[in-house]
């Protein structure tokens, strides 16, 4: 019983867990401080959000600011429920193809021998220090010789493929065993009938997380409306939201933005909070030799 | 015996049949993922290395010129040497291997609690890095806003320490620093989800016969058990810090609201990148910045594998 205070991952309290308290709840509310403190501005009407000295705390909580942000439209006359629309399907659309895309590329990395397979698998290794900003020209010149200018597909097509994804997949498919895979073709089933029925089912933590970080990154992108995309129609919402804030010396932007914010936040939350145990589950597959 | 022969058979018969359509499968189903991989992540690369050579304003056709961009970036450029390089630096090595050590301090300690109140904690923690560059911009820009309704100017000034608001944003003494507040902020990403995995799913018996050996404390604990057992997860997280770290500077534009940065205080090389490339259109000067981002990046990345591999 001794040694209960001092194990990782601890079935009871012990009061020796107590200095780990004192230390991660106060870090924890840093964190999420940010996170209160826009959930907050978001429902103050317009003078608590003037108030001198300000408060933290809203006071009477409005939908104001959420029903002026609902009936705004940009400057050029794009309600803001265009880009709302567009951020939806863009990002629907992300997600489920790159999971497409990622599982296939990891099922033949991980499950097939050819002769380039180990090659592919550390170019890829390397391509996790790939860092996209600094690439933002030569993209921009493919996506302009490419006629993908002013095309939704800009949004879409640069982000399917994700060399974390496919590492996290290609990992967590190694420990499906080769047994299984084979006394399905045994049976008879072809390629696309073992991953469909026997493979995705039994990576899908693996596709979930994979989903959520293409959730995140497609959800906040700015880059496609910013560089790519000059018809206004065609925007999406975080590049609305970013725009709404830039011009936000107008009295009612701030609270619209803080509004703004908090839809932009919602949805990332929720879908980690309800995949959470996945995403967990698919890290402790993420050695990297 | 004969049914496992026949097996054996069938299963060789299977493979030799297979094999223009084991070929195909294998064709069909990477074709995607490495078509969309040539053409925004491997091309982009090769362009920009391609590009850095030469003279590029978009208007006419690239001129090659060798290394001249290089040089040029290394011995004339003085907001480069003067700002930017060492503002970089700064930003990367506090950001990276703080957020890192951060991140493994951090999950450490969760990992020596009950599994409920970790997963609050570990989503609280977590929160920062998934809500992106446009809701960061928001929140901290509200929060240090330079006029009164600025929530720290106005906490500042109710408890007296200041008597009239600080233009925390545009003043190169504070700018900065709040790049580096914010950056540790949302820097316990991927990496620290790896980590407080990996730390969960060491084997508990190595612990027990760890204490049997003779290992007196906590600190003796992580470092002849803890970090040998999941340095795989160690090197992701380190890969994925630094990765971090460079990615993220497009902070000091969106806080301050303007490239350059005022006094260029906040300026990093991905500022410096757009500002040649998108605002004065010297393409190939910027990819040539580009270049030297990517090869920092991989430098820092050979280093974490040097420390963490196998070998």
């Amino acid at each position: 019983m001794a040694f209960q205070g001092t194990k990782i991952n601890p079935k009871r309290f012990d009061k020796s867990q107590l200095k780990f308290y004192f230390f991660l709840i106060p870090m924890a509310l840093f964190m999420v401080l940010p996170v209160v403190y826009i959930i907050n501005q978001a429902f103050k009407p317009l003078d608590e959000l003037f108030m001198f000295p300000p408060r933290f705390f809203v006071i009477k909580p409005t939908f104001q600011n959420f029903s002026d942000l609902w009936r705004t439209s940009s400057t050029t006359g794009v309600p803001m429920t265009r880009y709302l629309f567009n951020s939806i399907v863009a990002t629907s659309l992300t997600v489920f193809l790159t999971i497409m895309v990622t599982a296939g590329a990891g099922y033949v990395l991980s499950k097939k021998t050819f002769k380039a397979k180990n090659w592919l698998f550390s170019v890829n290794q390397l391509a996790l220090m790939f860092v996209p900003i600094a690439v933002a020209i030569p993209r921009y010149l493919i996506i302009k010789q490419t006629g993908l200018t002013d095309n939704f597909l800009a949004h879409i097509l640069p982000a399917l493929a994700m060399p974390v994804g496919l590492f996290l997949v290609k990992q967590f498919m190694d420990q499906v065993p080769d047994a299984v895979i084979e006394a399905a073709r045994l049976d008879g089933a072809n390629d696309w009938q073992i991953l469909n029925k026997i493979v995705i089912p039994l990576v899908r933590p693996a596709l979930a997380t994979v989903g959520i970080l293409t959730f995140q990154v497609s959800w906040n992108a700015t880059e496609a409306s910013s560089l790519y995309i000059t018809n206004e129609t065609l925007k999406n919402f975080a590049f609305y939201l970013s725009s709404l804030t830039n011009a936000s010396n107008s009295i009612a932007g701030v609270g619209m933005a803080a509004a703004a914010g908090l839809i932009m936040f919602l949805p990332n939350l929720l879908i980690f909070i309800l995949l959470q145990s996945k995403v967990m589950n698919t890290m402790s597959h993420s050695g990297m030799k | 015996m004969t049914q496992a022969r026949q097996l054996m058979n069938q299963l060789a018969r299977k493979k030799e049949n297979g094999t223009l359509g084991e070929w195909l499968a294998i064709f069909w189903l990477l074709l995607p993922y490495a078509l969309m991989f040539s053409l925004f992540v491997a091309i982009p690369v090769a362009f920009a290395i391609g590009l850095s050579l030469t003279y590029f304003n978009s208007i006419q056709l690239p001129e090659f010129q060798g290394l001249l961009n290089y040089i040029t970036l290394l011995t004339q450029d003085e907001i480069f040497l003067k700002y930017v390089l060492p503002n970089t630096f700064k930003y990367s090595l506090i950001v990276g291997p703080g957020g890192y050590f951060l991140s493994f301090f951090l999950a450490w300690m969760l990992a020596q609690i009950q599994v409920k109140p970790r997963t609050i904690l570990a989503l609280a923690i977590y929160t920062p890095s998934m809500v992106g560059g446009v809701f960061i911009a928001v929140v901290w820009r509200t929060l240090f806003s330079g006029n009164e309704a600025g929530y720290i100017n106005a906490l500042l000034i109710q408890w007296g320490w200041i008597t009239k608001p600080i233009q925390f944003l545009q003043d190169p003494a504070f700018l900065m620093n709040i790049m580096i507040v914010v950056g540790l902020w949302s820097a316990m990403g991927i990496g620290f989800l790896a980590m407080l995995a990996g730390i969960i799913n060491t084997n508990e018996e190595l612990y027990e016969a760890a204490y049997i050996d003779g290992i007196k404390n906590k600190f003796q604990e992580v470092i002849y058990i803890t970090i040998p057992s999941m340095h795989s997860q160690m090197l992701f997280g380190a890969v994925m810090a630094i990765v971090g770290a460079f990615n993220s500077g497009w902070i000091g534009v969106a806080l301050s609201g303007s490239n350059p940065t005022p006094q260029y205080a906040g300026q990093l090389i991905i500022n410096h990148i757009e500002d040649y490339g998108f605002q004065r259109y010297e393409m190939g000067y910027a990819a040539a910045i580009s270049v030297a981002l990517l090869l920092m990046v991989w430098g820092f990345s050979k280093l974490a594998y040097r420390l963490f591999s196998d070998r």
